[in-house]
């Protein structure tokens, strides 16, 4: 039965349809004709935020720790183009978003009227695709293509442009069955004969490994636990990148930890001198690669990839496939299964003795102190304190998110949320309410420095009012730490501008919003201070004082090869050269 | 060579038709695309090509199928061997991108460009360009006493070198239209 409506109600009714139970926003002129058909309802519960960014990011937690779209509703001209950086951020880490963003009307639109801004045109190249619908009649199909192209293939956010005079307007509603299907249908099983070339390389390999990415924990927790299933069958070592980590298990015995720029020494060296390279839905980023000439020489290297413009893009492999990670690692496994479950053991001994030579330089060793809290240490406790809870980390942007990377271990996907690709300061405790949000029980906490969580605080204002308890537990070094930490190798200790003055009493700011604020600065207080934090029910900031000059070692610096890292502050000097200083 | 049909989501572009890695020369290729006709398609082809950082010697677009609301984008563009299979990949990757061929690699192709040239001058050399652009099968459009406007049609290289030789003969104005090409056969 189609049934006549007005484009508002149609917003709503779509949303409905397409299982959305949580949309997070900011009203507006240009989306009011929505927000009054919202407040007619109580299927669709709406998060108001304090910027529209922190929408976004929150979206974000919510799609990343649930394998669900997230829903932004925002209102026209600053409504729209604050969610800009959010949206980038979704696009560079592949996160499933669905944003609807008001409009002038159809009429005004080109005119400079008042809040009007060009967002299809703003967020054209900041998004996987974009609408401006300027029929009602079209409405209700848009919307849900717009669903089907966030999680279909590579997930990405959409936007959708929605002029106020479309929303007053009325026209037949189609739900999602009777709806147009998009041509959009990306290919999600790998060819066959390019997995059997990989099996055979399996077969063979004498020094291989597993690198992953967050390709599996998008493809869902069966390609986790088909990846778990293989790993663990062919005795193989498995490294991820940042976005990965979850997918297999910390306590696995194959895990050697995260790669790249600060990754493990070990995975970082296996990666270096492997045979037999397996990317699992990763792509061969920057902050793994480290100089591409240089990159894993010795290596035959499988790529799986749903995106064929992923592949060769920036390391030739010499097997792609492109398909659902899930899809073809199934298929993977069959195939090796039946031809006999083979690997070279003898060989895989000795790659595994390598392997425990370079874990023996314990590559994340620091200098503890028992007078002031090291951001390690502080890490490690975090870890030994939450471990084995229903926890979610997430994180915001620089040196505490590399530490929160090589100390924390994630046993599960979806329980790490941290902006990747984009390196957005200010994501995590957005983020963290999303991720609250979607899982009103767990243990939500955000991993901050001083730095990032000033970028969007304002947000504790909406963790009070939706009564989300997460925690922030800030790494106050009073510093841009990795700024600090480039200018210190790379500027000749001159600090421009790393430091913070002025800072807020983080715990009188909490108070201020409401919440609970602790501070720590003696290591022997910290086991209780964090049980303290962990136990308060409702928002807390966490101010912990740590030591301020701390740098973030393993590092691979700018332009150099996986084999030349960096274990400490001994080896500092002329680390990176007048070619590297160029690379970000 | 077999003609490589490149779909969406297709695992035969960039990832089977490797070529030699080493090699870093720079190709030319003719690119057709068949897109939905629907407003900000041109902007996101272009804005691909401008964001990624990739050349375009030529472009040319039209709605094709009125019904289907299709239009055909043909673009020349210039690369490495791996650049070349980078446009084509994120090409594919556009939602209202529904296929995109590699003329230059697809098999024989015929392209053509059309040139409208206004040559103005008096008494010999305005024979002389008359002269020309029948050697060249260009027409002419439009004349004055003191000018004509020549239209003609051929492949890029043929035009240039008609406006080489009309340059000194008075060409002061010229319009091209970019490369429309399609394969050859059925």
């Amino acid at each position: 039965m189609t049934e006549v409506m007005s484009g508002a109600r149609m917003v709503v009714q779509a949303l409905k349809d397409q299982g959305v139970d949580t949309v997070f926003g900011y009203p507006g002129g240009a989306v009011l004709p929505i927000y009054d058909e919202i407040f007619q309802q109580n299927d669709i519960r709406h998060i108001l935020v304090r910027h529209e960014q922190g929408a976004v990011h929150m979206a974000e937690g919510y799609a990343r720790s649930t394998g669900k779209p997230g829903v932004v509703l925002v209102t026209s001209g600053p409504g729209a183009t604050n969610a800009v950086t959010g949206l980038v951020d979704a696009l560079m880490d592949s996160i499933p978003l669905v944003v609807i963003s008001g409009q002038v009307p159809t009429f005004m639109i080109g005119t400079d009227g008042f809040q009007e801004a060009d967002t299809v045109g703003i967020t054209r190249p900041c998004t996987k695709h974009n609408w401006l619908v300027k029929d009602t009649a079209k409405l209700a199909e848009t919307l849900h293509q717009a669903f089907h192209v966030a999680t279909h293939g590579r997930p990405g956010p959409v936007l959708i442009d929605i002029p106020k005079d479309v929303q007053f307007a009325t026209a037949e509603y189609s739900p999602p069955q009777k709806a147009r299907i998009s041509h959009y249908q990306p290919k999600v099983k790998g060819d066959i004969e390019a997995i059997t070339r990989m099996v055979e390389m399996i077969e063979t390999a004498e020094r291989p490994i597993f690198y992953t990415g967050g390709g599996v924990i998008n493809s869902g927790t069966a390609a986790s636990q088909l990846l778990r299933e293989f790993v663990d069958a062919t005795g193989f070592p498995i490294t991820s990148t940042l976005m990965g980590l979850g997918a297999y298990p910390a306590s696995g015995k194959g895990w050697l930890g995260m790669l790249g720029m600060h990754g493990l020494y070990e995975a970082n060296l296996a990666m270096h001198g492997c045979d037999l390279m397996i990317n699992v839905g990763a792509r061969f980023d920057d902050r793994i690669t480290g100089r591409v000439k240089d990159f894993s020489p010795g290596s035959k290297k499988v790529h799986i990839d749903i995106d064929p413009s992923s592949i060769n893009k920036v390391i030739r492999v010499d097997v792609p496939i492109v398909g659902d990670v899930g899809h073809v690692l199934e298929d993977a496994l069959r195939l090796w299964k039946s031809r006999g479950r083979k690997v070279n053991k003898e060989a895989l001994a000795a790659w595994w003795a390598q392997i425990a030579e370079w874990k023996a330089v314990n590559c994340l060793d620091f200098q503890n102190s028992d007078k002031l809290i090291k951001p390690q240490h502080a890490l490690q406790r975090l870890e030994a304190l939450t471990r084995g809870m229903d926890r979610y980390v997430t994180t915001e942007v620089g040196q505490h998110q590399m530490w929160a990377a090589q100390f924390l271990g994630f046993e599960a996907p979806n329980r790490w949320m941290t902006s990747g690709g984009l390196g957005t300061m200010g994501y995590g405790l957005p983020a963290s309410i999303g991720v609250q949000v979607a899982h009103p029980e767990a243990l939500v906490i955000n991993i901050a420095g001083d730095a990032s969580f000033l970028m969007n605080m304002q947000e504790l204002g909406t963790a009070m009012q939706f009564r989300a308890p997460v925690k922030q537990f800030i790494l106050n070094n009073e510093r841009l730490g990795m700024v600090r930490q480039w200018q210190q190798l790379l500027h000749g200790e001159r600090y421009s501008q790393s430091w913070s003055e002025s800072l807020p009493d983080f715990v009188k700011l909490a108070e201020a919003f409401g919440a609970k604020g602790i501070q720590c600065s003696d290591p022997a207080d910290l086991d209780d201070a964090i049980m303290e934090m962990i136990r308060y029910d409702g928002p807390v900031v966490f101010d912990c004082l740590v030591e301020k000059h701390e740098n973030c070692f393993p590092m691979i610096p700018s332009g150099r090869p996986h084999n030349e890292m960096l274990l400490g502050d001994a080896e500092t000097e002329g680390a990176i050269g007048a070619r590297g200083a160029v690379l970000v | 060579m077999a003609p490589l049909n490149i779909k969406q989501g297709s695992t035969r572009f960039s990832a089977y038709d490797l070529r030699d890695p080493n090699v870093e020369i720079i190709e030319q290729h003719t690119l057709a695309l068949v897109v939905d006709n629907e407003s900000g398609v041109l902007a996101r082809v272009i804005g691909l090509f401008s964001g990624r950082g990739y050349n375009i010697d030529s472009l040319t677009v039209a709605e094709v199928d009125h019904t289907g609301h299709r239009s055909r984008i043909t673009i020349v563009t210039r690369g490495t061997p791996q650049v070349i299979d980078q446009i084509k990949a994120q090409l594919a990757r556009l939602v209202p991108v529904h296929e995109v061929h590699d003329l230059t690699v697809e098999g024989p192709s015929v392209q053509r460009e059309l040139a409208l040239f206004k040559v103005s001058g008096k008494g010999e050399s305005r024979i002389e360009a008359l002269r020309l652009a029948e050697i060249f099968r260009a027409k002419v459009v439009d004349s004055t006493l003191e000018s004509f406007v020549f239209e003609i049609t051929g492949t890029p290289e043929k035009i240039d070198a008609l406006a080489e030789l009309m340059r000194p003969l008075g060409l002061s104005e010229m319009a091209r239209t970019g490369v429309a090409a399609l394969s050859r056969g059925v």
